[in-house]
């Protein structure tokens, strides 16, 4: 059994009997767990509770809080409330997706960044809000958000060189 | 019953009973409201909001599919507000939806399309980004299935397809995904189909009301208003659901569910898409005559059935009327097969005529006639919706008799317990209550230890046993030497189970037994059928709604080939050819003396062949060559026939071996009856005409007993069935005009005679029900060390039977191209086997080379192949061992072992995507 089998099974474990209403404690427990909801996951929880893994793909896909491929070295949220809106949020977004070459939910090839957007992040007097690996980056632009990108490139080519 | 509750409906007043919805009400008044998320199968979820109405006093308009009625209410189904709100809830799934009705295959067969056309929405009065959306990019579609297409471009996630899956077929492959405007109908993780848990029965195709999803036969080749659909009966399995073949220009371009009272709408994926084979260019067209030369040549009808005619009467006057015998078809019509033995019986002079249920329900009809007085399933389809407890044993029953599956599904979810007995974790296993996984053969222990508990614990139905049965205290007795401790030492499964499974079966009020060949198809098949018996008596389960013995028969009409008296001992409707009353009325109606001794069964046949006793057989629709058990001694007794006739829609392997073949029209090109597992006679009509000089099967019975001076004179097949019925009290009452659209379920001994959907309602067949004590005793070969592991056979979902038919039809083909084992994944590392690698499975019979399929869904040391394939034919593995009364083979047992052969080319396996999900997929949960 692989590593994440063998943690997921240590997870249902403590779910002995239960309902569809453990669901989402259980889905909370893997991705904390694991950072992300694996395909083989799903299929376990699904065996465990009796639930076809659709119904759980649509319980999680449902939720913004569950993602489903692990999270970048470097995650990037770009708040879409209201205030981010109307400060230009919308082009914000668009520029990540165009820099980083991934839509939100995704994680790049390298492993490097992954993007999200979140509805508010309570922090609208700052707006536009981005927050990378939870800091908080405020009246954030294109500009702004390319050289984080830039920074966390080169942190990394730095870190090669070094080793 | 509650009092009823009254109401007005567009100024009319109506009356119906609590709980009722306005739609339902209306639909029965004759006021139609429009609908398109509810359906009669379906929980109402009450998301399309086109059923919305308007009632007097109410704060806003409600959805007519999920408002209870309530006294006095006042409804306006078209007021002015009601069509207004209609006109924009269209508007706005219009928006969202490609616009492409000008090459939409479903265009004429949308309810989408025809609501838009009614209150004139066109989608244009919201243009959203989904509306840009679907122009830009008109293509989300998935169509790597051979099946169906997924355009989710056109889905208006009214839920019917999810709800099908999870509510009806037990499967959720789909459900909604991701949340507000991105909300989709997706797999989990949006896998394509394939690989999700999708069966394709396609009952989401039929449920679908716009294009979103359609079927891809007979794409591009007619719209529904360019093609004829001609109603008939399904051919494969015996649940004798009703389908639409669809017809345009003389041929066949789809087919398509229909309600019907056996399916209420519902088919799997052989009666959906599966009839691609009628067209095939394998038919045979002409009769084809064996020369000198050894090899068929085509031949004019006259010689063929001369030189048939010349051949048996040469055979009969030297050996003997009893060196011919006849095989006929489950394939066949009722006329057909009452045709065929007649020809047997009157033609020939013998009572060598049998047919496939021989290897079959051969122990039930022999089993249950002791028992009850008659051999066929007590109860009817539909009832198991509404039983308590559900009693499955040796039925794969999702795959065997998938709509009845999903019956047994809806049961289940309606709060019925559900206990099934396999070797394998079926997926009706999973879904159980409780699954006793059983050694193969072992079903006597389990059955008796079941009683035993029911017994010890005082949980039998008294009143019943007393009034109903005799024989009580033998059983009593018998079962007592069966303790669950015992049965746990003799089945693998452990006491405390059998003991909760007992208890649970007795304690419910009503408790259905249903069961197929896992039961019969042993060398104690009669036994094991007794032992059932045994139990549904004990607990008082017989002649009411819900409950019942209730043997699943596994062909379109073996129910009908029995009934018809193509069986060694029996005239048709059961009439022992031994007692000389009965055999007289055959004699007067027949105008020709008959034989008073029982003919020789289907493997027996084949043994006299064998042997040298039999010198010639008639084949009419069967292939012994692969359904027989020991290929290779079949092979042996066809060869050494003298002459040997095979009358059928393709070169089978045994028609390959006949002297002359004869070409037979299929189902779908002629007219006659099907009789389904629950005694139902139906109509099967035809759609087009057969190929080349197909002749349908009574017609050449008919020419071939005018070459033996017998003029039968018949012109129509209905002709046939009036003189049946009049000859077979059972079907009596039976005769064309009374058949459409419902059918009747025999016994109906007379014209005015309703049916009989539950048989032994007040006495038993016989008077009293017989208990019949019964002992375990192991099967005819059981491992050792050189054949250490057993083998039990089966059909799949995707194909059936020889697959003459199946692995003709392209996309069941396409789908599961070739055979497998099933290995159990400990068995399969000790053995050194993997996943998709070749193996060689041999048994003292032969061997076969097949690919592993390794799963933990099978009990270790079992392996289980289906036996639909040529290439590696279960059947040349299995044993020919006899019950000693229904003369059934025990196909379910024998020993093999398992050799692993070297990879060949690419590894991977053919069937990844039939079953290695599933085993993941659970099924207990519905839509919300």
């Amino acid at each position: 059994m692989k590593e994440s089998a063998k943690k997921v099974k240590a997870i249902l474990a403590k779910y002995p009997d239960s309902g569809r209403d453990a669901l989402i404690p259980i889905l909370q427990d893997i991705q904390d767990e694991l950072g992300y909801l694996p395909t083989s996951a799903i299929m376990q929880v699904g065996a465990h509770l009796a639930l076809p893994s659709s119904k759980i793909y649509g319980v999680a896909t449902f939720y913004n809080q569950f993602r489903f491929q692990p999270k970048g070295r470097n995650h990037i949220t770009i708040c879409r409330g209201t205030a981010c809106h109307v400060k230009g949020s919308g082009k914000l977004l668009e520029n990540a997706v165009a820099t980083l070459k991934i839509k939100p939910g995704q994680t790049s090839r390298d492993k490097l960044f992954s993007l999200e957007t979140v509805a508010c992040m309570g922090a609208c007097g700052l707006a536009p809000v981005i927050t990378v690996n939870d800091e908080f980056n405020a009246k954030a632009s294109p500009a702004k958000l390319n050289r984080l990108a830039r920074c966390c490139k080169d942190e990394i080519t730095q870190e090669r060189e070094n080793s | 019953m509650a009092d009823a509750i009254k109401l007005n409906i567009d100024g009319t007043d109506v009356e119906t009973q609590p709980g009722t919805t306005i739609i339902d009400v209306a639909t029965e008044a004759g006021i139609e409201i429009p609908k398109l998320c509810q359906h009669r199968l379906l929980s109402a979820n009450g998301t399309c909001r086109m059923c919305l109405v308007e009632v007097e006093g109410a704060r806003t308009l409600l959805t007519a599919c999920t408002t209870p009625v309530q006294p006095g209410m006042k409804v306006s189904t078209r007021s002015e507000q009601v069509l207004r709100a209609r006109r924009s809830v269209l508007e706005f799934l219009l928006a969202e939806h490609s616009l492409d009705c000008l090459v939409c295959e479903r265009s004429g067969d949308c309810r989408l399309q025809d609501y838009a056309y009614e209150y004139g929405a066109d989608g244009r009065q919201i243009a959203g980004k989904h509306y840009e959306r679907g122009v830009e990019e008109p293509g989300e579609v998935e169509a790597d299935n051979p099946f169906f297409v997924r355009d989710m471009s056109k889905c208006i996630l009214c839920g019917r397809c999810v709800r099908m899956c999870a509510e009806v077929m037990g499967y959720g492959a789909v459900d909604f995904a991701s949340r507000g405007a991105e909300t989709k109908v997706a797999t989990s993780f949006e896998m394509p189909l394939t690989e999700s848990s999708c069966v394709f029965c396609g009952n989401c195709v039929t449920a679908c009301p716009t294009g979103a999803l359609q079927p891809k036969q007979g794409a591009r080749q007619g719209r529904a208003y360019e093609y004829e659909k001609v109603r008939t009966i399904c051919p494969y399995c015996g649940v004798g659901c009703s389908i639409n073949l669809h017809v345009r220009d003389g041929r066949i371009i789809g087919s398509s569910a229909v309600e019907g009272p056996a399916n209420r709408g519902l088919v799997c994926v052989k009666g959906h898409f599966g009839h691609g084979w009628i067209q095939d260019e394998d038919r045979l067209t002409r009769p084809l005559v064996r020369k000198d030369d050894g090899e068929l040549h085509p031949t004019s009808w006259d010689e063929a059935l001369d030189l048939v005619a010349e051949r048996l009467r040469t055979i009969k006057s030297k050996h003997g009327s009893d060196a011919i015998g006849g095989l006929a078809s489950a394939k066949c019509t009722n006329e057909e097969n009452y045709l065929f033995q007649r020809f047997m019986r009157s033609c020939v002079a013998t009572n060598n005529v049998d047919h496939c249920a021989r290897l079959c329900h051969a122990s039930t009809v022999a089993g249950l006639a002791t028992v009850f007085g008659s051999g066929a399933m007590t109860n009817s389809n539909w009832e198991f919706e509404s039983s308590d407890v559900l009693f499955i044993t040796g039925s794969n029953t999702t795959e065997t008799h998938p709509v009845i599956g999903a019956v047994v599904e809806r049961g289940r979810r309606a709060g019925a317990k559900l206990i099934v007995a396999d070797p394998r974790v079926t997926d009706m296993a999973y879904r159980a209550d409780l699954h006793l996984q059983h050694h193969p053969g072992s079903d006597i222990a389990l059955l008796n230890a079941m009683a035993h508990v029911i017994l010890a614990e005082g949980l039998e139905d008294k009143e019943f046993i007393e009034n109903r049965t005799e024989g009580f205290a033998e059983v009593k007795e018998k079962v007592a030497e069966y303790s669950p401790e015992r049965a746990a030492e003799l089945t693998g499964v452990p006491a405390a189970d059998i003991i909760e499974a007992a208890r649970m079966f007795a304690r419910e009020r009503r408790g259905a037994v249903l069961y197929s060949m896992g039961i019969t198809q042993h060398s104690k098949g009669v036994d094991n059928v007794k032992a059932i018996a045994n139990l549904a008596m004990l607990t008082g389960n017989i002649g009411r709604f819900a409950t019942g013995v209730n043997p699943l028969r596994g062909q379109n009409n073996v129910q009908g080939a029995c009934d018809m008296g193509c069986i060694p001992s029996h005239l048709p409707g059961y009439q022992l050819v031994s007692k000389k009353e009965l055999r007289s009325k055959f004699e007067r109606a027949w105008g020709s003396p008959l034989r008073a001794d029982p003919g020789l069964t289907m493997i027996e046949m084949i043994n006299e062949a064998a042997d040298g006793g039999l010198r010639a057989l008639y084949i009419m629709g069967e292939n012994p060559m692969l359904a027989d058990p020991d290929i290779t001694h079949v092979k042996e007794g066809l060869e050494n026939l003298d002459f040997l006739v095979v009358q059928d829609v393709f070169l089978t392997e045994t028609a390959q071996l006949a002297d002359v073949v004869l070409p037979a029209a299929s189902f779908a090109e002629k007219s006659g009856t099907f009789t389904n597992t629950e005694r139902r006679v139906q109509l099967v009509r035809p759609a087009v005409s057969s190929p080349g000089e197909a002749k349908a099967d009574w017609r050449i019975l008919c020419d071939l007993a005018a070459r033996f001076g017998q003029s039968w004179g018949y012109e129509e097949s209905a002709e046939i069935m009036s003189d049946l019925s009049a000859l077979t009290p059972s079907y009596g009452g039976i005769s064309y005009d009374r058949l459409d659209p419902v059918g009747l379920q025999w016994p109906c001994p007379d014209a005015d005679h309703p049916g009989t959907p539950i048989l032994h309602t007040e006495t038993f067949a016989r008077g009293k029900g017989l208990f019949s004590p019964v002992d375990h005793r192991p099967p005819a070969e059981v491992p050792n060390g050189e054949f250490p592991i057993v083998l039990t056979t089966g059909r799949m979902l995707y194909h059936f039977h020889t697959g003459s038919m199946t692995r003709r039809a392209p996309s069941l083909h396409a789908h599961v191209p070739t055979g497998y084992v099933e290995v159990n994944e400990q068995d399969a590392g000790h053995l050194g086997i993997e996943h998709g690698q070749p193996v060689k499975v041999i048994s003292r019979r032969g061997g076969v080379v097949t690919q592993a399929v390794v799963t933990p869904n099978i009990k270790q040391g079992v392996v289980f192949m289906p036996f639909h394939f040529a290439e590696a034919a279960a059947n040349v593995l299995t044993n020919t061992a006899l019950d000693p009364v229904a003369k059934i083979p025990e196909l379910k047992v024998c020993a093999v072992r398992l050799e692993p052969q070297p990879w060949e080319g690419a590894r991977g396996c053919c069937c990844e995507t039939s079953g290695e999900s599933d085993a993941f997929e659970a099924t207990n949960e519905g839509s919300d």
